[in-house]
């Protein structure tokens, strides 16, 4: 498991030593590749038995939600046990107010939706980050179920029966992208099955994809500027101790309220993603299991690191989907993975750099020690 | 007069930790509060710095009442502390650290911070030798030079220290103890509560005796040093 990390790690490694120009041109075959890859259908990747474009913007989507959670649990320390409240209340407000009680042209209804998460994540927030440790925890996680409840006692948000008809993003029609077959190791080109750029709908998905992998990079681009920050510092601070951060002279609580609610807006985006991509919600989309599963998320890919949560957001999304043959017993694999992987690597397939640093040097100082007890 | 702490009370739910204490400190001076465990010794650490909110009485600073200023207020006045237990960011390299104490700083982004920097490194070189390690991974004695150097370089009037000396090696101690004279004949004025008792006294100007919450001696540190009841209970008789 440990050599998966370093491997990564040192991948990471070569391409910063990389002259610019190669850096660059590597980044963007990477990034053309991975917008690619519904048309391209690779082979062992795809997904045989549901739709690999729908299955490609479910990861994309819940990349999203990773790093907005891993801003809450990874920086700032903070343990969010709902954040899929936050998820429904951006999918909500985009579903209020697209199709419910107004419509609103969806290009109004996300700011809309990631400015009412927000609110929502400071008036949770201003309450209860004054408290520390697990009573966060348990708040969060009443927040949740809470958002869930109203969700489906309140007739004016279509109750248990939910929302419909939530408009899509505007469609421009400009080109169709014809799809790769492939025939054991060979690929050819599916005339009968193309995408059309950019045209959104509920029988095609990979728009929604590029549209969601688009807002994930930029997204990733300002939460990299965020940790560079300042702001970053502070949280960092913040996390590792908070009084000493406080004689510092770091506003603690204006910091973790900060984290709290970025986290939230970026939370809100991702619901109201999904809610233009399915046209229908109902609260049952919105259950306790993936405020966990979203946790799980964070702490698999490695709490802190970006790039490893978005790995295991998109990991934990695909793989279900890919063994989808062994039904139900795909669940007890699942969970039986993320329990190895809680014994064997608890920090996680990717932990920060730092992380990473510090255990190796604690393991030295350990063996130094032992030496000196032997001696 | 730099601080005056006025009739100041504490409490820890409806215990009374501090009971109607009044000290000051003057500028220029190294003033010490020593007691034993319980005494109430880093509770009054954590008001002058604004960590524990008061139950009554006043904290004055150069004049200016900051009784209930927030803690992270207080470092742009010119008070730093240096924490009990050193507090360090332990995922933090040294350099990181020593940065972090200079977040508060107006002027952080001028070419003072190299020299206070500098300063740091001319008073603790094995922080200069370790500056990119992780703070986590350093001995205790170092982590306790880094908290003192972190809280210099929020380039303070008044650095409060909270038990430096605690579970550091004698010879240890002895160099920690040079290094707060040296920092207070460079200028700053320094509150240092201890339980070492025999070197608080011999470095201090003037020392106050906490016991139980309440001040019950005070005088130079030479005076309090030489009482034959301060001898008996804190220095072992023999000093």
């Amino acid at each position: 498991m440990s050599t998966v990390s370093t491997t990564l790690h040192r991948v990471g490694d070569r391409f910063r030593s990389l002259p610019r120009p190669a850096k660059l041109a590597l980044a963007v075959l990477a990034v053309l590749l991975v917008y690619l890859l519904p048309i391209i259908n690779p082979p062992l990747i795809t997904t045989t038995d549901s739709d690999f474009g729908a299955v490609l913007f479910s990861c994309a989507m819940y990349a999203l939600v990773a790093i907005g959670l891993n801003i809450v649990i990874g920086y700032a320390g903070l343990l969010d046990l709902g954040y899929i409240g936050f998820f429904a209340v951006g999918a909500f407000t985009v579903g209020v107010l697209g199709s419910q009680h107004g419509k609103l042209p969806l290009l109004l209804c996300i700011p809309a939706a990631m400015a009412v998460t927000m609110v929502s994540g400071v008036l949770l927030g201003a309450p209860t980050l004054r408290v520390r440790g697990d009573y966060l925890a348990i708040v969060t996680l009443g927040f949740g179920e809470i958002i869930r409840l109203v969700l489906v006692n309140t007739n004016w948000l279509g109750a248990s029966r939910g929302i419909s008809n939530i408009p899509s993003p505007p469609s421009i029609d400009l080109f169709g992208v014809p799809h790769l077959v492939w025939n054991g190791a060979v690929a050819s080109i599916d005339l009968g099955n193309e995408t059309r750029f950019l045209q959104f709908s509920v029988t095609d998905s990979i728009p929604f994809y590029w549209l969601t992998l688009t807002i994930v990079l930029v997204v990733l681009f300002l939460d990299w500027l965020m940790q560079n920050s300042r702001v970053g510092r502070a949280w960092e601070a913040t996390r590792e101790d908070e009084d000493a951060a406080e004689l510092m002279g770091v506003p603690t609580f204006r910091f973790k309220l900060l984290a709290f609610a970025t986290g939230a807006a970026i939370g809100g985006l991702s619901g109201a993603l999904f809610a233009t991509k399915q046209a229908f919600i109902n609260p049952d989309n919105f259950t306790i299991i993936y405020s966990v599963l979203f946790v799980a998320m964070v702490v698999v890919g490695g709490q802190g690191n970006r790039w490893g949560v978005v790995l295991a957001a998109a990991l934990l999304t695909w793989a279900p989907e890919k063994f989808r043959f062994l039904s139900d017993a795909r669940f007890l694999l699942f969970g039986m993975a993320l329990m190895a992987l809680a014994i064997f690597r608890p920090q996680g397939l990717l932990p920060p750099r730092r992380t990473v640093r510090a255990k190796q040097a604690d393991e030295e100082t350990e063996v130094l020690e032992e030496g000196v007890a032997h001696a | 007069m730099l601080l005056e702490v006025d009739e100041l009370c504490v409490n820890y739910g409806r215990i009374e930790a501090i009971r109607n204490i009044s000290f000051t400190v003057r500028e220029g001076e190294v003033v010490t509060l020593i007691g034993a465990n319980g005494a109430g010794k880093t509770t009054t650490m954590k008001t002058v710095s604004g960590l524990r909110p008061v139950r009554q009485g006043t904290v004055r600073f150069q004049g200016e009442d900051i009784t209930s200023m927030p803690a992270h207020e207080r470092p742009v006045l010119g008070i730093a502390q240096s924490p009990e237990g050193r507090g360090c960011f332990v995922g933090m390299t040294v350099i990181e650290n020593l940065d972090m104490g200079a977040y508060a700083r107006p002027d952080r982004k001028s070419p003072r911070i190299n020299e206070d920097r500098d300063r740091v490194f001319g008073l603790f070189p094995r922080l200069a030798e370790r500056r990119s390690q992780v703070a986590g991974t350093m001995s205790g004695g170092e982590q306790q030079m880094l908290a003192i150097g972190r809280a210099l370089m929020a380039n303070p009037k008044l650095l409060l220290l909270d038990e430096p000396s605690m579970g550091l090696a004698p010879k240890l101690i002895q160099q920690i103890f040079d290094i707060i004279t040296e920092i207070n004949e460079q200028g700053t004025t320094v509150l240092l509560v201890e339980q070492n008792a025999a070197q608080a006294l011999k470095r201090a100007h003037r020392a106050y005796i906490l016991e139980t919450g309440e001040i019950v001696r005070e005088g130079t540190g030479d005076e309090l040093a030489n009482d034959p009841a301060v001898k008996a209970s804190y220095l072992g008789g023999d000093v």
